[in-house]
């Protein structure tokens, strides 16, 4: 089996995507000749031809307006906000337009939209090149939120998401697309070719949405992750010498509630990691769901390992993000605890 | 057409089928670059209304090219103004300082120093310029390729080094990506990284300055590709309504990233045009040379002090450079494209320009060269030894958590206690 990195694993589904259903259009920013400036892209303009795959004007609400008026016609769009920092101007489109669409009109006119857009810090991108925005997604009803956290769920997921009858975000941690970063940043960029995750059946295959991933069987607590923090996660359990579950969430909406609380009953313990400011942060939703499915399994107060609730900064990269040490502690807390 | 549609066209099989249009650059990596599409005025052909005149007999404007240097550096025409000497060869020194700036910077990025950098190179004359023609108070809302405005500007060349490399002497205290500069002293609004919301935050700094009767007036500046996005729009709304004593700048350097100038252009003949619907006087002018963009700056100064309100002028110029330090051009446009650029260097033009009036030598020319190393030079020493952001002094991680709010609110002190800083 070929072995992909994120990047290549996205291109990928695109192309197989496109292949399969020639109502599959893409376009965005730099998408079309260039191929996307993260190289998501690459090749399918010239393979599917300009009206497939074409460049867009910098105007990121005309992109997703424009893309929900594709959709109203018949069209299956798969569209690119250049950095998730960048979507803000489409908000009104998605938040007020995409995710109603189908409830207001009764059906009559429905969004088979997928809105991917990078996320993450770990790159010295600043505050405007760094956020993660999902909670700003799965707190409006009408839209699926989904964040892969490796090449082969990245493919999957996205072909599932193009297919998928309703807008979908597609959040896709930057810092991964070219290897599976552990949050030690000091070290040397290990490949994705040296994950097993790296391998990439070729052709069509879907990853269902709404189905999270146990990545690491344990028994002391159980660690909610998705995107870059699983694997930040996973390397807090190893170099802490924690048994934790870490459980990716693959998509936050719709959630994999059977898996997480099934976990925590059998831990009795449960940390949330995410890399987006904590205050009203999807960590919040996640512990309210815990303390209300496996009260009477919880041993200890559930701990959330945040961004801090400041801007991302430039120069303090390191010491904001919350990193292997940051969620080794917390971790530890709750086993204390 | 597309195969896409006919799945789903209904109605008259005789109807022809529709097409979409999807703009593509006259040439592409491997082609021999070619401008001849773009159109440009004669040195000296496009006249030069008073700033008094009705806009509605100004649309002319917006489709010629404002150029006051001919091919042997003659100044001529009636925007060639009466500027004096020292004038020029200040204007001269701070486009070289700007471009020696530039690349040292762009070398310490590909050192290490810093996380990223941007160039203006092609463009210098333009900030640099209209800096030039601005009277301190005013207040210019830049995107990140006027660094030319804070060097014009006199501002210390190591504190804009030291925000680059986010040291200790970093006046942004290393919370902002590299060259997002930010003073309020010298007249330069925090630059921000989502495009464009600069440029309507410009007119309403203009709206305030009208309030409150002062005399200062704005400048909002945009790319050519960001006039695609709405608050472009917003800012011409807003401007046209109040008849906001504002200039707002369009600098269109042909490329936006990888797309060329049409994704934002669409139809429309020239970006200056833009201005017309709203009833702006809208100038568009050769951005290379020097003393087209400082006659033209002056006019629209003149025009926003003295309360005939908003101009809208489109700066014609080339991206020489790449995007930025993660940008290669050469993967989207031919090589040499820059070289073939039929407006020149804005350096080279007003040299040749100092020195066919008889004011300049090629001998002065070298002797200034050096002096603007010199002065990169010592800069950048004092600079480093403030630290890079990989080596030595760096603002404190306490940092991260001052200045979300005017006071720290309770919950931020206990994450900055939690983080132990
Ligand atoms: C709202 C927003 N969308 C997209 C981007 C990404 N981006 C940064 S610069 C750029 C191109 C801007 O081109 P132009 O306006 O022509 O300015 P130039 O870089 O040529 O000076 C893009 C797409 C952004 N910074 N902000
Ligand atoms: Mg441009």
């Amino acid at each position: 089996m070929p072995t992909m990195t994120m990047i290549e694993s996205i291109r990928d589904a695109h192309a197989v995507a496109m292949e399969a259903d020639e109502t599959v259009v893409v376009f965005g920013e730099d998408v079309g000749y260039f191929g996307g400036v993260f190289r998501c892209t690459q090749g399918l303009q010239k393979r599917f031809g300009k009206t497939r795959c074409f460049d867009a004007p910098i105007n990121e609400s005309g992109i997703v307006g424009a893309a929900i008026g594709m959709a109203a016609h018949g069209l299956r769009p798969c569209i690119e906000i250049q950095f998730a920092d960048y979507m803000y101007p489409a908000y009104d489109q998605i938040v007020s337009e995409a995710a109603r669409i189908r409830y207001r009109s009764a059906g009559d006119f429905t969004v088979p939209l997928t809105i991917r857009m990078p996320v993450g810090g770990g790159i010295f991108g600043g505050e405007t090149h760094s956020q993660s925005p999902e909670a700003l997604f799965t707190h409006v009803a009408g839209l699926k939120t989904v964040i892969p956290s490796n090449p082969y769920d990245a493919k999957g997921l996205l072909i599932t998401s193009i297919e998928d009858d309703d807008p979908v975000i597609f959040l896709e941690p930057k810092r991964l697309y070219n290897g599976p970063f552990d949050g030690y940043h000091d070290r040397p960029v290990i490949p994705w070719s040296k994950h097993p995750l790296s391998e990439v059946p070729e052709g069509h295959y879907k990853v269902p949405l709404g189905r999270a991933a146990i990545r690491r069987p344990g028994s002391a607590v159980t660690v909610l992750a998705y995107g870059t923090m699983v694997h930040v996660a996973l390397a807090a359990a190893r170099d802490f010498n924690i048994d934790a579950e870490v459980i990716d969430l693959r998509s936050l909406v719709p959630l994999d509630l059977d898996t997480i609380i099934t976990s925590v009953k059998k831990t009795g313990r449960c940390a949330v990691v995410h890399e987006a400011t904590l205050t009203s942060g999807f960590g919040a939703e996640l512990c309210s769901l815990v303390q209300k499915h496996a009260f009477y399994y919880l041993e200890s107060p559930i701990e959330r390992i945040a961004g801090y609730d400041t801007p991302y900064p430039h120069a303090q990269e390191w010491a904001y993000f919350p990193g292997p040490d940051r969620i080794g502690h917390a971790l530890s807390r709750v086993l204390e605890g | 057409m597309s195969e896409l549609v006919d799945g789903d066209l209904r109605g008259n099989a005789r109807e022809v089928p529709l097409i979409l249009a999807i703009p593509e650059p006259a040439r592409r990596p491997g082609d021999t670059p070619d401008f001849s599409s773009l159109k440009f005025s004669n040195a000296g052909e496009v006249r030069r209304p008073e700033v008094s005149d009705a806009p509605e007999t100004m649309y002319d404007l917006a489709t010629g090219l404002i150029r006051v240097l001919d091919d042997e550096g003659r100044a001529v025409g009636p925007w060639a103004a009466d500027i004096d000497k020292d004038t020029l060869l200040s204007g001269l020194r701070n486009m070289m300082l700007t471009r020696e700036y530039d690349r040292r910077m762009m070398l310490d990025q590909r050192q290490g120093k810093t996380s990223f950098y941007m160039q203006c190179t092609g463009e210098e004359a333009i900030s640099c310029a209209f800096r030039m023609a601005l009277s301190d108070g005013d207040m210019n809302f830049p995107t990140y390729r006027q660094q030319g405005l804070l060097i014009s500007s006199g501002y210390p060349l190591e504190l804009m080094m030291s925000q680059v490399y986010s040291n200790s002497h970093d006046p942004l205290r290393g919370r902002q990506l590299p060259v997002m500069y930010s003073s309020k002293e010298y007249g330069f609004f925090s630059i921000s990284g989502n495009l464009a919301t600069q440029f309507v935050q410009a007119v309403g700094w203009a709206m305030a300055s009208a309030i409150r009767g002062s005399s200062a007036i704005a400048a909002g500046w945009i790319g050519d590709g960001a006039t695609a996005e709405s608050d472009f729009h917003s800012a011409m709304v807003m401007a046209s309504t109040y008849n906001a004593p504002v200039i707002l700048n369009i600098v269109n350097n042909q490329w936006a990233i990888s797309t060329y100038q049409a994704f934002a252009l669409g139809r429309s003949a020239t970006f200056a045009m833009r201005g017309s619907g709203f009833g702006l006087p809208s100038l568009r002018v050769d951005g290379n040379d020097f003393l087209a963009v400082y006659a033209a700056s002056a006019w629209a100064v003149e025009r926003a002090r003295s309360n005939q309100g908003p101009t809208l002028i489109e700066w014609v110029t080339y991206r020489a450079a790449a995007h930025s330090s993660s940008d290669d051009p050469s993967s989207y446009r031919p090589k040499d494209e820059a070289l073939a650029w039929p407006l020149g260097d804005p350096i080279d033009r007003l040299k040749r320009h100092l020195i066919a009036v008889g004011a300049w030598s090629e001998k002065d020319h070298d002797e200034l060269l050096v002096s603007v190393q010199d002065q990169i030079s010592r800069a950048q020493a004092e600079a480093e030894s403030y630290g890079t952001l990989r080596n030595g002094p760096k603002p404190s991680p306490r940092d991260i958590f001052e200045g979300v709010y005017a006071e720290m609110p309770n919950h931020l002190r206990l994450q900055r206690q939690e983080a132990g800083y």
